[in-house]
């Protein structure tokens, strides 16, 4: 099985806290693999680790067969993967398709381009409406982005990760914040949208992990108890006690 | 081909614009007003050029007269040596190019350093190669002259379709010309790649860097390209004046065109065409009949910013949504909006007659003659004039409290009543 993403020995201190404590994990190409750990276990931090938001103090982080440990982060971006984020990070001026727009530019190769319109390109029209039908935005491209309710910006907020076309995909807790509702139409989208692609999700909300997961890792206190599928990881006697031993404290 | 109905919606602006250029000279007619217009044609272009920062970058600089004054220097030098045949000819006409060129390159070199932060260290920056930049020209006599600047005649080589650049009316049209082609080019900017992730780092750069973006070269882009436009504008002053001195490149021009954008509005492109006008309209007329001019504007500047924080682009916009369901509906606005404009003027002419009061009080002491303002002669040693603006200051002001929710009031019904025709 080859490994899409690959941490080894991965460290990272702020200051003389430690918060990331040797985190081993591979992520297998194609699968859907969920990160899962109480509060303050390291997620966040291991995600900015990864998507070179923040650098390691220590350790490698491979993605395929690249070296990606310490790149800036729109290096890794172009190294194919993308990530979402925990709070919504949108370009709240702009409209819903300007935000789709721009999530795709990069990748299509114009980058940087002032010669030619946004509007005349046919590959940039096609990935954003393509983008916008999947995310149920299509009525709502005019709008600016800051003025959508809750749960389109967690909508759009995939849209953007996701329109650059990277094929592994991290997502910071895409439901959070959702009502039952609308965490249900979100899983069916994320579902949708990681077909075909690697995805590493981050989340709370143990009902969303069971049902999109093929395998589960499980971080406590900045390390990697246990990782396997959720039928191993649901009957851990290791993971039992160590979720609900902190749970407790 | 587009209709023609699109072809009106998307060019009509322009075909406005290129026609009202044209015809102004021959409606404003006077030496004073074609210097005016020609003024204003240069700042148009400087304060675009601007926006190009602050408004689609979210770029604050306190420094960018650095690239016009420097382009300024350079067109005057050029058209010195073609006239001492030092320096090949080129077209005068062509001169805005040339000086966008030295505008590229000292803001590609300049924001090379300076856009690498954004914020309060972008501003620090820029703050601090403007003074840089005044303080060299004062101190390189050999090329910037000091204070006293330096001049050419604009009237060199042969004379291309019979223009010799001689008379004030083809500078205006030439600097006519060069405002709709750099509006235009401005314009198609924020079209492209470019200028939607310029606006993506306004908003977000952080997150532009996980969309594949180095939002930091984007910076560097928008900055290198806005001084292009900065020089090609500081070019045509100088060809203009055909004089250029150390307060084209200083902090009074970096300002000036900082409260030209802001009043005129940084979040539309239009805004600063709205404000360079108005400013350039201000300036010209009124310092012939205040020594406070300055104040005033001050005052202006600050009003904008506390409590309209879109300038008059943003005034006139957000009325869009109304317009667009009916223009019937703007009609209620009248009267309040009358109002509250009527109570502006009186605290207006309040303020106004005691600034002018306190400035003949403490500029000219002891002189003994009268003062009029408004048309109103009157004795400043007296106390009547000060209590009478006073009063009407104080009117003024109470008047404003009084209008302003009613007119807030009537854009909040005419906006519910667009919303509510929209939904059905």
């Amino acid at each position: 099985m080859n490994a899409a993403l690959q941490l080894k020995d991965v460290h990272k201190s702020f200051g003389k806290t430690e918060i990331i404590r040797g985190v081993d994990l591979e992520i297998r190409e194609g699968e859907r693999h969920a990160v899962i750990g109480p509060n303050g276990a390291g997620k966040s931090t291991l995600y900015n680790l990864i998507s070179g938001r923040f650098p390691v103090s220590s350790g490698a982080i491979r993605l395929r067969d690249q070296d990606i440990t310490n790149r800036s982060a729109f290096e890794i971006n172009r190294a194919g993967l993308c990530r979402s984020f925990q709070v919504t990070n949108l370009f709240h001026r702009m409209s819903v398709l300007d935000n789709v727009r721009c999530g795709a530019l990069f990748s299509l190769g114009h980058k940087y381009a002032f010669w030619k319109f946004v509007s005349r390109q046919k590959d940039v029209a096609e990935r954003a409406d393509d983008i916008l039908e999947r995310i149920g935005l299509s009525g709502k491209r005019d709008w600016p982005a800051g003025m959508l309710s809750y749960a389109d910006q967690r909508a759009l907020e995939l849209g953007v990760t996701i329109a650059g076309g990277g094929d592994v995909i991290l997502l910071d807790e895409p439901t959070a914040g959702m009502s039952h509702s609308e965490i249900a139409q979100a899983v069916a989208l994320i579902r949708r949208i990681s077909t075909g692609k690697t995805l590493m999700i981050v989340e709370h909300d143990m009902g969303v992990v069971f049902d999109l997961a093929d395998r589960i890792s499980v971080l406590v206190y900045g390390e990697v108890i246990a990782t396997g599928t959720p039928e191993e990881i649901r009957n851990s006697a290791q993971v039992k006690e160590a979720y609900l031993g902190t749970e407790a404290t | 081909m587009t209709a023609p109905g699109t072809f009106v919606a998307r060019y009509g602006i322009w075909i406005f614009g290129a026609v009202l250029l044209l015809i102004m000279p021959h409606v404003f007619t006077s030496s004073f007003a074609l210097n005016l217009m020609s003024q204003m044609g240069v700042l148009i272009i400087f304060s675009l050029a601007y926006n190009m920062l602050l408004g689609q970058g979210g770029m604050l600089s306190f420094g960018h007269a650095i690239y016009f004054g420097l382009a300024g220097y350079f067109t005057i030098h050029y058209l010195n040596f073609v006239y001492d045949d030092i320096a090949p000819y080129i077209p005068v006409s062509l001169f805005p190019l040339l000086g966008g060129c030295v505008g590229l390159f000292f803001g590609t070199l300049v924001g090379y350093v300076s856009t690498r932060r954004a914020g309060t260290t972008f501003a620090m920056i820029s703050l601090g190669f403007g003074e840089m930049v005044t303080a060299l020209t004062l101190i390189l006599v050999a090329i910037f002259n000091g204070e006293d600047g330096i001049q050419t005649d604009r009237v060199v080589g042969p004379e291309p379709l019979g223009i010799s650049y001689g008379p004030n009316i083809e500078v205006y049209y030439l600097i006519a010309v060069w405002v709709l082609v750099a509006a235009a080019a401005m314009y198609a900017l924020t079209k492209t790649p470019f200028g939607r992730m310029s606006n993506a780092v306004r908003d977000n750069p952080e997150r532009t860097e996980f969309i594949g973006y180095n939002s930091q070269r984007i910076r560097w882009l928008a900055f290198a390209l806005s001084s292009f436009f900065a020089g090609l504008a500081g070019s045509l002053h100088a060809i203009n004046f055909e004089h250029v001195g150390f307060e084209q490149v200083s902090a009074l021009t970096s300002g000036l065109v900082l409260f030209m954008a802001y009043i005129g509005g940084v979040g539309h492109f239009a805004g600063p065409v709205i404000g360079a006008v108005l400013i350039t309209f201000l300036n010209g007329t009124l310092t012939t009949y205040t020594e406070a001019w300055q104040l005033y504007l001050g005052v202006l500047f600050v009003a904008v910013i506390m409590f309209f924080p879109g300038g008059l682009a943003g005034l006139i916009i957000m009325h869009q949504p109304i317009w667009r369901i009916d223009t019937r509906l703007l009609a209620p606005l009248t009267v309040p909006y009358l109002l509250f404009i009527g109570a502006l003027l009186v605290s207006l002419i309040g303020f106004i007659g005691l600034v002018e009061l306190l400035i003949y009080k403490t500029s000219r002491l002891g002189a003994a003659h009268d003062l009029t303002i408004f048309g109103i002669t009157m004795d400043p040693s007296g106390v009547v004039p000060w209590i009478s603006f006073a009063i009407v200051m104080a009117v003024g002001v109470y008047a404003i409290r009084k209008a302003f929710p009613v007119a807030a009031g009537a854009w909040n019904t005419a906006i519910d009543q667009a919303r509510a025709r929209a939904a059905q």
